[in-house]
């Protein structure tokens, strides 16, 4: 440790104003932090801070991700050994997964990364870690056969335009990874959809089966509560077995990557509630809002997703994702404690309020989760005014009793 | 039975550290200063000159705006330099001081009787007048403001900081006369506000028990949990260490700065209480108390959250410092990876750091660094936790930033000091200077109002 402490400061006078890679600060200072945390002390202000920064906040956020994410790659496995009929074993199934999930992972963090180190290098500052947990989610919420040039279009345009051209790290509206997903979404609509991009079928790296049988149908639960008119859909895994509530909470279905298991995102969950990371108070309002506005259609119940059962419906899709790390983020969620209940029970409200009344579209989540990105703004805003209120009112009856 | 104010929000940080109650004994001290800065708001203008003789209690230096407003001398002495910053800015006023102290008398005799006029002009001359503070903007006060009340803060909730019966006991007996007399300053009341258990039997003042953890004892909890200010109103607040300094005087008719002061940090070999004099040179009082050489040191005068870190320019101790702290600097500290690492020593309010686990009683030896790179306001509501007014902080904090008034005065502007915002940028996961945003929103606001 201490020969490389030794080395860095070594070569760090080339890369400080008037070195010879000065150009390369904002770079050189992004790794120097990685490695070693900060000696700089306080200048003015409190002489002692808590060890927590922003480094440790988003590793934490990745370590809640992991069993969604690990899960996630056993899945892409096991929906391609399902629908060719082979019992591949465990490890093979999860590496089949790994494999297909991999490139993507690269790819996003080195589009993403490439462009925060750009950006953070021109404007002459340290370079922020948000796009650490948005780089990871970003694969998470596609299906796998999203196609890795549509990745890279889509991190590029995320980052630029839904984060850098706002200030970068912690200034954007709306939550990138979301962005990116909408932007695939509308401008590759065949590849976000459907029946065939859910369920890898090809072998890649020596890895799968060789066949396919002829009829699956990789739709996910939600796509075939779409086409059913009005009655309880039945909802079948891709080789036509029929699946239930527990099959949907566990999460062997077919989906977008880390949005399958219920029960590992809550795994999720509990570790971003646990560390004081992520707000209960977000998560417990998606899901009531979502749980409360799928029974009220429930009880109307005219089409089969209105009809599909409400623990259902929060089990299904991006929503429980949605809920814990979307909707969470700090950063384009409401501020206030009020606000976050508010605008927690309106996400979870539209997002199921979209799937259901336009089955067509099945992935309410995210649109619900940006259209309250844009609202959280106006949601404090009402907060504080009563708090504003407050102290206007007393100040007049101040001036009154002085009159 | 007194009034008790509870609050919640707050956090007792818990260092290691702790003074033992035992008497020890400061170094001798070769200077003494008259620091401007000690008190915000003031335009220095000097009385004095390089050379000059001064008896303890002569005016060192007046306000521009208020000549009656003085900073006197604590000891008596030679003015051997008068140190000037960038824009020939008085950074302080260097006395060297005799062997026996030289008092200047004072006409202190049935102050109580005095008019309101002649009490300000008593505690002006004294330059006791300076030690109170106004609200808004925690500067010193106008006496040609008459103020809505006075709050008297009894209870030092910072880290590490001594019961403050504990530092007053020998000047109890000067307390009722200090609030009879400074009662007469106000058209309103003599708020005191003490730690909940705490043994004062006091008259004519209201006298509120505060019970919660830091910044419990800030004057901006206690006002606000009483009776908020409210734009266009002044009250004037003090600490009961200060009060007991112009009981004294006004009991002996001297300006004697001498007090009770802790030493206290896991950086002092001997720590204690000694009685020192304010405007003291720190390094002095604490030579040979300070661990050697082991690590590098950070000499605070002040608590660790509000204090005032030891400079070549920044050298002695404020008359508003109740506690000397020392706690490892740790530049000289490097960590590999330790934004992943378990960090088995590490303090953290969140629960990301297993420390958690061990319970609120475990003490912590945290060095000053930052722990961190600066980033904007990413993670919300960090600082409602730990702020215990109606108010939101981070929201005044932004409109500060930008300098808004109308949503400055809107979010509460004027019933904050930079104090109350210690503990936000103690917990800030960005790593800004919170205080420092709002001690300079607060003179330009004053600025802008005046």
């Amino acid at each position: 440790m201490k020969s490389l402490r030794k080395h860095i400061d070594k070569i760090k006078p080339n890369f400080m104003p008037g070195g010879k890679f000065s150009k390369l600060q904002s770079v050189f200072e992004g790794f120097e932090t990685f490695l070693f945390v900060p000696n700089e002390t306080s200048k003015r202000g409190v002489h002692i801070h808590d060890a927590m920064d922003s480094k440790r906040t988003m590793t934490v956020v990745i370590f809640a991700l992991l069993p969604a994410l690990l899960f996630g790659m056993y899945n892409i496995g096991y929906q391609h050994y399902l629908v060719n009929g082979v019992d591949a074993g465990f490890w093979a199934t999860f590496f089949y997964g790994f494999l297909a999930m991999l490139p993507k992972i690269i790819v996003s963090y080195l589009i993403g990364l490439g462009i925060e180190f750009a950006v953070a290098q021109a404007k002459g500052e340290e370079i922020a870690e948000g796009y650490l947990v948005s780089g990871l989610l970003i694969p998470m919420i596609l299906p796998i056969e999203t196609p890795l040039w549509q990745v890279i279009v889509a991190v590029a345009f995320a980052v630029i335009f839904a984060k850098e051209v706002f200030g970068g790290t912690g200034y954007n509206i709306f939550n990138v990874a979301l962005v990116t997903r909408a932007f695939l979404f509308f401008s590759y609509p065949g590849q976000m959809s459907g029946d065939a991009v859910f369920i890898r079928t090809g072998k890649h790296w020596g890895l799968g089966a060789e066949s396919l049988v002829d009829t699956y149908t990789g739709a996910t639960p939600l796509g075939q509560v779409g086409l059913v008119d009005s009655s309880v859909p039945t909802i079948t895994d891709a080789v036509g077995n029929p699946l239930n509530t527990m099959d949907f909470f566990l999460g062997l279905i077919p989906g977008s990557i880390g949005e399958t298991s219920t029960l590992a995102i809550l795994i999720g969950a509990l570790i971003l509630i646990v560390t004081g990371i992520g707000s209960w108070k977000i998560m417990l309002s998606v899901f009531t809002g979502g749980f409360l506005t799928a029974a009220l259609f429930n009880a109307i119940g005219t089409t089969g997703a209105m009809m599909l059962p409400a623990i259902d419906h929060i089990l299904l899709g991006g929503f429980a994702f949605g809920a814990v790390f979307m909707a969470t983020d700090p950063v384009t969620a409401s501020r206030t404690e009020k606000g976050k209940w508010i605008y927690g029970f309106l996400i979870g409200f539209f997002a199921i309020a979209i799937r259901t009344l336009n089955p067509g579209y099945p992935e309410g989540m995210m649109l619900a989760i940006l259209l309250m990105n844009a609202f959280a703004p106006l949601i404090d805003f009402y907060v504080l005014d009563a708090n504003i209120q407050k102290r206007v009112k007393r100040a007049k009856a101040i001036v009154a009793n002085n009159k | 039975m007194a009034n008790v104010i509870k609050t919640k929000k707050g956090l007792d940080i818990n260092l290691v550290g702790e003074a033992p109650k035992v008497e020890v004994l400061a170094s001798p001290v070769r200077s003494y200063g008259v620091v401007p800065d000690h008190f915000s708001g003031i335009i220095p203008r000097l009385s004095v000159k390089e050379g000059d003789h001064v008896q303890a209690g002569d005016a060192v230096i007046y306000h521009k705006n208020e000549p009656m407003l003085k900073l006197t001398a604590p000891v008596s002495g030679e003015i051997v330099e008068v140190k000037r910053g960038a824009k020939r800015k008085i950074l302080y006023v260097q006395i060297k001081p005799e062997s026996t102290i030289d008092y200047k008398e004072f006409d202190v005799a049935n102050a109580k009787m005095k008019s309101r006029e002649d009490i300000l002009n008593l505690l002006g001359e004294s330059g006791l007048l300076a030690l109170f503070r106004n609200r808004p903007y925690d500067m010193i006060v106008d006496p040609k403001v008459t103020p809505r009340d006075i709050y008297v803060t009894g209870y030092l909730s910072a880290p590490l900081m001594p019961d403050v019966i504990s530092l007053v006991k020998d000047d109890l007996k000067y307390l009722q006369n200090a609030i009879d007399v400074i009662g007469k300053l106000t058209k309103g009341d003599v708020y005191m506000g003490v730690k909940k258990g705490t043994p004062l039997e006091v008259k004519n003042c209201k006298v509120y028990e505060i019970d919660g953890p830091h910044p419990a004892g800030n004057a901006s909890v206690f006002i606000n949990h009483t009776k908020p200010l409210n734009r266009g109103e002044n009250v004037w607040a003090i600490g009961l260490t200060e009060l007991a300094l112009i009981g004294r005087f006004l009991a002996t008719g001297r300006v004697d700065m001498s007090r009770k002061v802790v030493f206290a940090g896991s950086c002092f070999e001997s720590a204690g209480y000694a009685t020192v004099r304010s405007g003291s040179e720190v390094n002095d009082l604490t030579a040979g108390k300070i661990e050697d050489g082991k690590r590098s040191v950070r000499i605070i005068d002040g608590d660790v959250l509000t204090g005032t870190k030891l400079t070549e320019d920044y050298r002695y101790m404020s008359p508003f410092s109740n506690i000397i702290s020392a706690i490892p600097e740790g530049d000289d500290v490097n960590e590999l990876f330790g934004w992943a690492a378990l960090g088995m020593k590490k303090y953290s309010v969140n629960r990301s750091y297993p420390t958690f686990l061990f319970g609120k009683s475990r003490k912590y030896d945290i060095d000053a660094r930052l722990k961190g790179g600066t980033r904007a306001i990413i993670v919300s509501n960090e600082y409602d936790k730990v702020f215990p007014l109606d108010i939101y902080p981070e929201q005044l904090v932004k409109a500060t930033i930008a300098f808004n008034i109308d949503k400055m005065e809107e979010l509460g502007i004027y019933e904050v000091a930079p104090e109350d915002f210690a503990l936000c940028e103690f917990v800030d996961t960005s790593k800004l200077e919170l205080q420092y945003i709002i001690r300079k929103g607060l003179d330009e606001l004053y600025k802008e109002m005046n």
